[in-house]
């Protein structure tokens, strides 16, 4: 089991519905968030391009977060979702300056908190909230050992690319272009 | 042009728009540990060389500053912690890939074997000292045949201790001026030569005096040899590590760097020692005051660029 997500960037708006979504799903702090909207435009006027991109954890299988984490708080779960654990958080925000997404955040309890890939969903077989109601169906969440998942599938026949892979963090979360 | 925006309101604290999650607990914490294992490995080198007597502050009196400077970095580091009462969870997980985590040991058991060698110790410099209990009495005196076992663990354990804390940022390879192997020899360096200067300058002995003052010398040029190093390093590297370094060569941290950390607190120190070896007057507490902040201003200046360095994707 490995679980990914792909955000197809031909179809993502930008509407934010992911956003909010998250927000009311987990009960993310006013004023925090743990998925975010980047519109990045590239060229000259008036040749300019725009892609968008739903961002959030990239749940990477060689996660800095984990490596640096002194208490094993930050960890990987089932199908290598990384989680942390709240009750073993420390609060040194190691997991913070590790990582080069800045995905993470400190919840106002003190501890560290970020995507989870809504486990809670994904264990009973939903999809993540985020995906769940996007209304362009930009995102795909599944399982890339399932050659036959909606995710595979789009990753043998779509072009994609992750974000800055240079940083050796085998990212999870793609982006179809 | 790029541009990029990020919409939806991405605004943590402290994370947007650029990474400030440490503030002055994590580089003052650094400083004092810094030169608590630059005494530390002083007195322990020394009394390995039989020098105890020749060198009294360096190997007797400096250590019992030891646990009252890491006591008051422990105390910044917890202020540091947004979880702090689960701090506990550091001893009950060893985590080999997590400098913090053997930081976190080595400093657990660094503080009461510094107390430890102080206490054999304490009878030579209070020779009016009582130990009061006779069981104390026995167990210092027993400890006493062990000091050299003892001074080898510390030279150690307070090389680990003088590294790590280099070590644990060049570990973040997401922040790309810190990602430099560099940083734990440059730390561990400058912690010496501002111990090195400390003694020098409360030392009585003229021995003793010159002994340190060469000994600071020595390590401030290596020191300037590094930071050459590290610049070299990153702007041989990839753009992002480029564009790190153009923090310090026309950014924003050039004038704090180069003025105040290089000129005030290597170059002109280093001239002031070199003057007082050759008998010019120089008021001693100049160059240590120099040095001293320079430390601590390097320390600051490195984990704030470190914070304001990133990948762009």
């Amino acid at each position: 089991m490995r679980y990914a997500m792909a955000v197809d960037t031909l179809k993502c708006v930008g509407c934010s519905d992911c956003v909010v979504a998250c927000q009311t799903e987990n009960d993310v702090p006013i004023g925090h968030c743990r998925d975010w909207i980047v519109e990045k435009t590239t060229g000259t006027y008036p040749e300019l391009q725009l892609e968008i991109r739903s961002e959030r954890c990239n749940h990477c299988a060689n996660a800095p977060c984990v490596r640096t984490c002194p208490t094993e708080a930050s960890h990987y779960a089932e199908g290598g979702i990384v989680l942390v654990e709240e009750s073993e958080c420390i609060g040194c925000k190691a997991c913070i300056t590790s990582c080069p997404y800045d995905a993470r955040f400190i919840h106002p309890e003190g501890y560290v908190d970020k995507c989870t890939f809504c486990i809670h969903r994904v264990e009973k077989g939903q999809n993540p909230a985020c995906v769940s109601v996007c209304p362009t169906h930009a995102m795909i969440f599944g399982d890339l050992d399932d050659l036959n998942s909606d995710i595979s599938r789009a990753m043998a026949t779509r072009k994609w690319k992750s974000l800055i892979p240079e940083a050796g963090t085998d990212p999870k979360v793609f982006y179809l272009i | 042009m790029i541009e990029e925006i990020i919409t939806s309101g991405r605004m943590n604290p402290e994370i947007d728009p650029v990474l400030h999650v440490w503030g002055w607990e994590i580089p003052f914490y650094l400083f004092l540990g810094g030169i608590s294992a630059g005494i530390l490995i002083f007195s322990a080198y020394f009394t390995l060389r039989n020098r105890q007597d020749e060198l009294p502050v360096a190997v007797k009196w400096m250590p019992l500053a030891v646990p009252f400077l890491i006591g008051i970095g422990l105390i910044a580091l917890l202020m540091d912690l947004s979880h702090v009462l689960y701090f506990w969870q550091l001893f009950t997980n060893i985590r080999w890939e997590s400098p913090m985590s053997w930081g976190a040991w080595t400093l657990g058991i660094i503080m009461p074997l510094s107390i430890a060698w102080i206490a054999t110790w304490v009878e030579d410099i209070f020779p009016k000292w009582d130990w009061k209990f006779d069981e104390v009495k026995t167990v210092i005196n027993w400890l006493k045949n062990y000091r050299r076992y003892m001074a080898q663990i510390l030279i150690l354990l307070s090389v680990i201790l003088g590294m790590y804390t280099g070590i644990l940022l060049s570990a973040f390879n997401a922040r790309p001026f810190w990602n430099t192997s560099i940083l734990g020899p440059l730390f561990l360096t400058s912690g010496l030569s501002a111990s090195a200067a400390l003694i020098s300058f409360f030392s009585k002995s003229e021995v003793e005096k010159r002994l340190f003052t060469r000994i600071d010398i020595i390590l401030i040029g290596i020191e300037l040899f590094m930071i050459i190093h590290l610049f070299m390093g990153h702007l041989a590297g990839t753009q992002v590590h480029i564009q790190a370094a153009q923090m310090f060569l026309g950014g924003a941290f050039t004038v704090p760097f180069w003025v105040f950390v290089v000129g005030l607190g290597l170059l002109l120190p280093v001239v002031l020692e070199i003057l007082e070896l050759k008998h010019k007057f120089i008021p001693a507490i100049v160059p240590v005051v120099l040095i001293v902040a320079g430390n601590l201003m390097l320390r600051f200046i490195v984990v704030n660029a470190g914070q304001a360095s990133r990948w762009l994707y």
